[in-house]
């Protein structure tokens, strides 16, 4: 890379914003010479303005992108464009396939099939740095700078030799590229000692130092307080009227309403629709990121599961007495708070589902109520007994059974599946000192049996398949005959006939009178099982609605985090 | 009671320079994020190749030059070990201590059998009439131009800003299109031979022979001195001087009527002591390079 750097020609060739010095390798329209024949992107450079034949050649061009792993295809023959000075959102929910599309477009990820056109012409990109010398610049989430270093090291380090280091000259080309997004920023700053939102300026003005013309930004905003997000959106601004293009991704629709000059939703892998920002509304786009229910359990299996129970039950205005019970949960978090304030409660045979984007307190919200997690304030009930910042154990005793987001982190690999199945019982299976093995076989058989899960006892539980690893958990939970269950994507990454077996099973708990939390990122899961359905953002319930004949565009809205009223309005 | 403290200052530079050359040399390996425990092995395979090159060829300079080639040597294997296979640090160094002690012993035994071994031609002592400035051209060398080098090379250099952040941060180092592994192949070149160095100063300046246990834990020093400096170069320095001062007032407190009643054991693990103080004073609140101890893999 330091080679291709002497041999970068054009510095000068646009007028550069904010008089750069012309030592400063900051090229502010400077493209790597592979890549001339880029007039196009250059006139168009100079402002918005370009003339229509300017515009047609698109910095980005993908055709047929195609990518699976394993049995799960992640991009299904995907086209993108991208054009010069345009902010191009990529819409969709988790798992859709949006990050992938892009590291592949980064070099991080090989596709399986498609093409990458570079302005118009086919290139291989098979590394970060075959995209980098592309133009091409992505700010992932999880930052790669070195903490302890200066922000001047951190732009200097990509392209520094053996011998001395420019560190003027870096302050420099710190300074210059600070000035083309508009924001101000110490050179020699730690950068471990930066906020979370200037540390993602620097990797942007990185990116800027090397010259990219197409910036992809991975959910920037997920990290950053909302005064950051302007911020943001200002520089984004200011780099697109210089001909940058910009890959926005995001599942938040308000954000993508405000930013990008045109959508594309992607969903299950696929493009649903691109279209101009302008004439969409974010009803329409909600409806296109989540799509209708088509798979899986569906409300009327769900209605004649548990058909009595719904038509016994209690008007909302007399509640039954709660089983689980939240009030004023508080959790101190990165920057602001992971949960703030969150009351709920949920009634025997009932199932409340928790809507939400990911990473607005979910995760953290489970912990707290399985015990890993000591909130700052709130209390946390289960079957009238308090069990705020207990231990599992205790949690577990009152009579709460968990299935948590990460399967893995639930069982021990190395561990056969009958002891999985016993480990968070050990009591019952004791014999003197000693385990009772006979009894835990036994046991573990029978519950293979009932859970139809495709394992022998001794099978050591790392060898299971998502699905069964999945059903080893539900069976070890249930086993206990909980009064509440606290759910978490419990079908993530599951086939369609696991899915449906845990579906059933959370139904058939309902049924029993247990009662439900259950938090998921699949709207369609939530609508197909769920009694009532909150949504969380921010780390707050912003609204509550009948999950039966939900309207999915409201729902959407306040996912996005309009509140309920609002969100009627819109 | 007397101290001479000329002689006291001129034994200190003396003996702080084999631990200071060994320190800088495990200041680099740290910094790259491998922590290198072949060091005593290495200090060792300098001092005895040293010993062996000055016979062989007659000159002190062939010897430091064969140490120095067998520092590197030794370095590269720490390398092969922990940087390209990914053995865990503790392990990989203490075996190719072992190795390599074990190694020089043997070959030693088998040329010289059980007998004393042959004084060799040494180096000789500049101002050798002026105190404290009589001292070898090595220790010149070590506090004059190494040192001050190796401040500079780690602040101011490309080399040194790809070091630290490829022990600091490995996958922004790998990002920004940097070897992660070449350069922690070069620490631990580079780290070796200074260690060899350093070893090699024990033969072919302060003694003028090779034998058994020679290096006698200096390596182990050296890397308490490492991790008392928080990797930085010149409270390395300052640590091995520290080191080498109380060792040179043992030497002069040994000999005092007024310590006589003082065992001579107690004298020795005097230095010891005070390294250990010395750690457990400064060495709270540690905050180790980022990738400490951990083999880059890419994801």
């Amino acid at each position: 890379m330091n080679q291709s750097q002497s041999d970068r020609p054009g510095r000068g060739d646009m007028p550069a914003p904010g008089g750069l010095p012309p030592a400063s390798s900051v090229g502010s329209a400077g493209f790597p010479g592979s890549l001339i024949g880029y007039d196009a992107a250059r006139a168009s450079g100079a402002g918005r303005s370009g003339s229509p034949e300017a515009r047609a050649v698109p910095l980005v061009q993908l055709r047929g992108i195609r990518k699976s792993f394993g049995d799960l295809l992640v991009n299904d023959g995907v086209d993108l464009t991208l054009l010069p000075g345009e902010v191009h959102a990529l819409l969709g929910e988790n798992g859709a396939g949006k990050t992938t599309l892009m590291r592949i477009l980064y070099g991080l990820t090989r596709p399986d099939g498609g093409v990458i056109e570079i302005a118009g012409a086919a290139r291989t990109i098979a590394s970060p740095g075959d995209a980098i010398g592309a133009g091409i610049g992505m700010v992932t989430q999880h930052f790669s700078l070195v903490g302890r270093m200066t922000v001047t090291d951190n732009l200097l380090l990509s392209r520094a030799g053996a011998g001395r280091l420019d560190r003027r000259a870096g302050r420099r080309m710190v300074a210059a590229a600070a000035e083309r997004i508009g924001v101000h920023v110490d050179p020699d700053a730690v950068v471990e000692k930066l906020s979370v939102g200037e540390q993602q300026r620097v990797e942007i003005l990185k990116a800027l130092s090397r010259d990219c013309r197409v910036l992809i930004l991975d959910e920037p905003t997920a990290v950053l307080v909302p005064q950051d997000v302007a911020a943001l959106f200002a520089s984004i601004r200011l780099l697109t009227a210089q001909g940058i293009g910009v890959l926005f991704i995001s599942h938040k629709l308000g954000e993508v309403s405000e930013i990008s000059d045109r959508v594309s939703v992607l969903r299950r892998g696929r493009i649903i629709d691109t279209v101009p920002t302008a004439g969409a509304t974010p009803a329409r786009l909600a409806e296109m990121m989540v799509g209708r229910p088509t798979v899986g359990v569906r409300r009327d299996d769900r209605d004649a599961a548990g058909g009595t129970e719904l038509a016994d039950a209690a008007p909302p205005s007399a509640p039954p007495k709660d089983v689980l019970s939240v009030r004023g949960l508080r959790l101190a978090g990165r920057g602001k708070e992971a949960l703030a304030g969150v009351t709920l409660s949920v009634a025997p045979g009932e199932i409340v589902g928790v809507a939400g984007v990911s990473g607005n307190g979910q995760t953290e919200l489970v912990q707290v109520l399985c015990g890993l997690a000591k909130p700052t304030a709130g209390t946390v009930t289960v079957n009238g007994i308090d069990v705020t910042g207990a231990d599992p154990e205790k949690v577990i005793a009152a009579g709460l059974g968990r299935i948590t987001e990460d399967r893995h982190a639930c069982v021990v690999g190395k561990l056969t599946v009958a002891q999985n199945l016993v480990m968070e019982d050990l009591p019952r299976f004791r014999r003197g000192p000693f385990l009772d093995r006979t009894a835990i076989r036994a046991h573990a058989e029978r519950l293979i049996e009932e859970f139809s899960i495709k394992a022998k006892p001794d099978d050591p539980i790392s060898t299971l398949s998502g699905g069964n690893m999945q059903k080893v958990l539900l069976a070890r939970t249930l086993a206990r005959d909980p009064v509440a269950l606290v759910v978490s994507q419990p079908t993530r990454g599951l086939d369609i006939g696991a899915t449906e077996f845990v579906h059933r099973q959370l139904l058939a708990r309902r049924a029993a009178g247990a009662a439900v939390l259950l938090v998921s990122e699949d709207l369609e899961e939530l609508l197909a099982l769920a009694d009532r359905i909150v949504v969380i953002y921010e780390g707050a319930l912003v609204g509550e609605l009948p999950a039966a004949g939900a309207d999915i565009e409201r729902l959407g809205l306040m996912m996005a985090g309009q509140s309920a009223q609002s969100g009627a309005a819109a | 009671m007397t101290i001479a403290y000329l002689a006291l200052l001129t034994a200190m530079l003396t003996t702080a320079t084999p631990l200071v050359l060994a320190a800088l040399g495990e200041v680099i390996t740290e910094r790259a994020g491998i922590l290198n425990l072949g060091i005593e092995g290495t200090m060792y395979v300098g001092a005895f190749t040293g010993f062996l090159g000055a016979e062989l060829f007659g000159s002190a300079w062939w010897g430091l030059l064969i140490a120095i080639v067998a520092g590197v040597l030794a370095g590269l294997l720490m390398a092969v070990l922990t940087v390209t296979l990914g053995v865990n640090q503790h392990v990989a160094g203490i075996g190719t201590t072992l190795l390599l002690i074990a190694a020089c012993d043997f070959t030693s035994r088998l040329k010289y059998g059980g007998g004393t071994l042959p004084q060799i031609p040494k180096f000789g002592q500049l101002f050798a009439d002026v105190p404290v400035a009589s001292q070898f051209l090595l220790t010149y060398v070590t506090f004059l131009v190494i040192v001050p080098a190796a401040w500079y090379a780690l602040r101011a250099t490309g080399m040194g800003l790809k070091l630290g952040a490829v022990g600091e941060n490995p996958e922004a180092a790998d990002a920004a299109g940097i070897s992660v592994a070449r350069v922690r192949y070069a620490a631990l070149a580079i780290g070796g031979a200074l260690m060899a160095m350093g070893g090699a100063f024990l033969s072919l300046a302060m003694l003028g022979s090779f034998t058994l246990n020679i290096t006698n834990g200096r390596g182990w020093v050296a890397i308490a001195l490492v991790i008392f400096a928080r990797w930085r170069v010149w409270p390395a320095v300052a640590g091995g001087l520290l080191f080498a001062a109380v060792d040179a007032l043992q030497l002069q407190l040994v000999v005092t009527p007024e310590f006589a009643a003082v065992p001579r054991e107690v004298m020795i693990a005097l230095p010891y002591l005070v390294v250990i103080i010395a750690l457990a004073v400064s060495g709270r609140n540690l905050r180790y390079p980022g990738a400490y101890l951990q083999p880059y893999r890419r994801t």
